[in-house]
């Protein structure tokens, strides 16, 4: 008995030390987190105490900014503004480039014709249309949305269009020998072998997007964290900026883990790595 | 007994008409170099042909022409009536690589790939598919992802998934070529054991001599390239499954080995080796 009971506690032993293992990893890698934000608190809060108010606001600060303006609404209706912008025009982006892109990536002749605009209007930053958009689709919601939809489309258009060359030979002739007819092939093989592609430019896409959104709402916004930042200038309000970019960085971040979080769930049998 | 000493050297001579797969005068080529020149080759319905050749001498360009890949610029491919244009679900294609598998798919989902798009009911893929499951001994495993298999098993079921599709042809291009020795026997085992329940037309490229031996009614030897050709062909008349020690087999391999080392020899002269030197 003895024998047998001291052989399943060495089981248990050695069942229970990987895991041990494992929580000291995930604890040591909290901590070291939590100190480089720490740090990072740190040093904000010392150049902002030698800068004085007028040119830096504090962490606390910067706090007591944002819980003034989310008791009186604005934070969170420039948040809501801002994200169903990012997201509208982000959404056309990525449903309007992939298709393209896979078409591009098939058909030489497509691929041909768009290649040149593709390649020119890619290097032009969005803030160069910011007028254009405006006097073309007014001061609305519109103008924007187109705004963001720009900064995103390239970016998935050319990274599904990588995808589809990427497929390997065999695994399209394999499809034409079992009988696919070019649209099967389009659907059933070279959709879902881009996936990880796609998902890669609308993550890169996103990252645009939120560098373009301040941009997209210099100009006619009331609402939304770009159009605060630029209002606090009015105002001076040095917190109100600082408020700004730390909900912009954060809002970012949230998005792109989302982004993550749902491919890992529902693509993972594409081969979507994040 | 005595007969299976007996090894046949027969000609590569194309006949005219018929089922089976006729290629006149087949020649391929790419951006100036000649990889294929001028082969004249019948192959039976229901016969499982290995062509055999050193590396790089076009067997798979020649197996990619019976496919419907690559256009030969000389001659022509007929399979039963017609002439070859392009892929066809009457010619099965397995790939060396298994990179050819579509990994989003589960073994079941891949194998069931070619009734699917021929628009096969969904209860008759089902029935198919458990089938030709049951034929590579993949069952247990409908439900996994490619990734999840190792490479042997992939390429059961990169030949379960052709064989799902009825084809009249099966193409295999040195399909346990990336395999592990102990792994190649066992499949090639295997597919000698489908084949004779299977009858299909089977063409197989391959380099190893005694995987062709073990799978093939014949065995063609191509030259090495460019411009390469049938050298000889032999009709392997050894019961199967084939005995390695068998006189027939024997005599067989040391044939193919001679056929073979004087092609590679060549080839390498043509490099540049100093190839007699060395030998001598």
């Amino acid at each position: 008995m003895t024998a047998v009971a001291g052989d399943a506690a060495r089981r248990t032993d050695t069942r229970i030390r990987p895991r041990a293992k494992a929580a000291a990893r995930g604890l040591r890698a909290t901590a070291l987190t939590l100190l480089t934000l720490a740090i990072g608190v740190g040093v904000w809060e010392l150049v902002a105490w030698w800068y004085g108010p007028a040119l830096a606001a504090s962490p606390a600060e910067t706090v007591r900014a944002g819980i003034e303006l989310a008791k009186d609404g604005t934070l969170g209706a420039a948040v809501l503004a801002s994200t169903g912008r990012i997201l509208l025009g982000w959404g056309l982006g990525v449903v309007v480039g992939a298709p393209v892109g896979i078409l591009m990536g098939r058909v030489t002749a497509i691929r041909r014709l768009l290649d040149p605009y593709i390649e020119f209007f890619r290097f032009i930053p969005p803030i160069a249309f910011v007028t254009l958009a405006i006097v073309w689709f007014g001061i609305g919601e519109t103008s924007k949305i187109v705004l963001i939809f720009y900064t995103s489309v390239f970016i998935v258009t050319i990274n599904t269009i990588a995808g589809v060359l990427a497929i390997d030979e065999s695994k399209l002739r394999a499809a034409a020998s079992l009988g696919a007819n070019r649209r099967q092939v389009l659907h059933a093989i070279v959709l879902p072998a881009t996936v990880p592609h796609i998902v890669t430019g609308a993550r890169l896409a996103m990252g645009n997007s939120f560098l373009t959104i301040v941009s997209a709402e210099i100009v006619a916004a009331d609402t939304g964290i770009g159009a605060l930042i630029w209002q606090s200038r009015n105002y001076g309000r040095v917190d109100w900026i600082f408020l700004g970019i730390i909900v912009l960085g954060l809002l970012g971040f949230t998005c792109d883990r989302l982004i993550r979080i749902v491919a890992a769930r529902l693509l993972r049998r594409y081969g979507v790595k994040v | 007994m005595v007969s299976n000493l007996d090894v046949v050297r027969t000609d590569g001579v194309a006949q005219t008409g018929g089922p089976g797969i006729t290629l006149r005068d087949v020649g391929i080529g790419f951006a100036g170099y000649q990889a294929v020149g001028g082969i004249d080759l019948y192959i039976e319905d229901g016969e499982f042909l290995c062509l055999i050749g050193p590396s790089g001498c076009g067997k798979s360009t020649l197996l990619m022409a019976l496919a419907g890949f690559v256009a030969p610029n000389q001659g022509s491919v007929r399979l039963g009536g017609g002439e070859v244009t392009g892929p066809d679900p009457d010619c099965g294609v397995v790939f060396q690589s298994t990179e050819a598998l579509f990994d989003w798919l589960t073994v079941r989902q891949n194998v069931a790939f070619g009734p699917r798009m021929r628009g096969v009911p969904r209860a008759r893929q089902r029935e198919i598919v458990d089938e030709y499951l049951g034929l590579v001994g993949l069952r247990h495993a409908a439900d996994r992802y490619p990734g999840q298999l190792s490479g042997g098993m992939r390429q059961r079921v990169q030949i379960a998934r052709v064989l799902a599709n009825q084809p009249r042809v099966v193409l295999m291009d040195e399909p346990f070529g990336a395999l592990d020795a102990q792994t190649r026997e066992v499949m090639q085992r295997e597919l000698d054991r489908i084949w004779r329940t299977h009858r299909s037309t089977v063409v197989f490229v391959t380099h190893d001599i005694d995987e062709a031996i073990l799978l093939a009614d014949r065995v063609a030897v191509m030259t090495a390239g460019p411009a390469a050709r049938i050298k000889a062909s032999y009709r392997v008349d050894l019961p199967r499954p084939r005995q390695e020690s068998s006189a027939g087999y024997v005599e067989l391999r040391r044939r193919l080995r001679a056929d073979i080392g004087e092609e590679v020899r060549a080839s390498l002269r043509a490099q540049g080796a100093d190839v007699d030197g060395a030998a001598a």
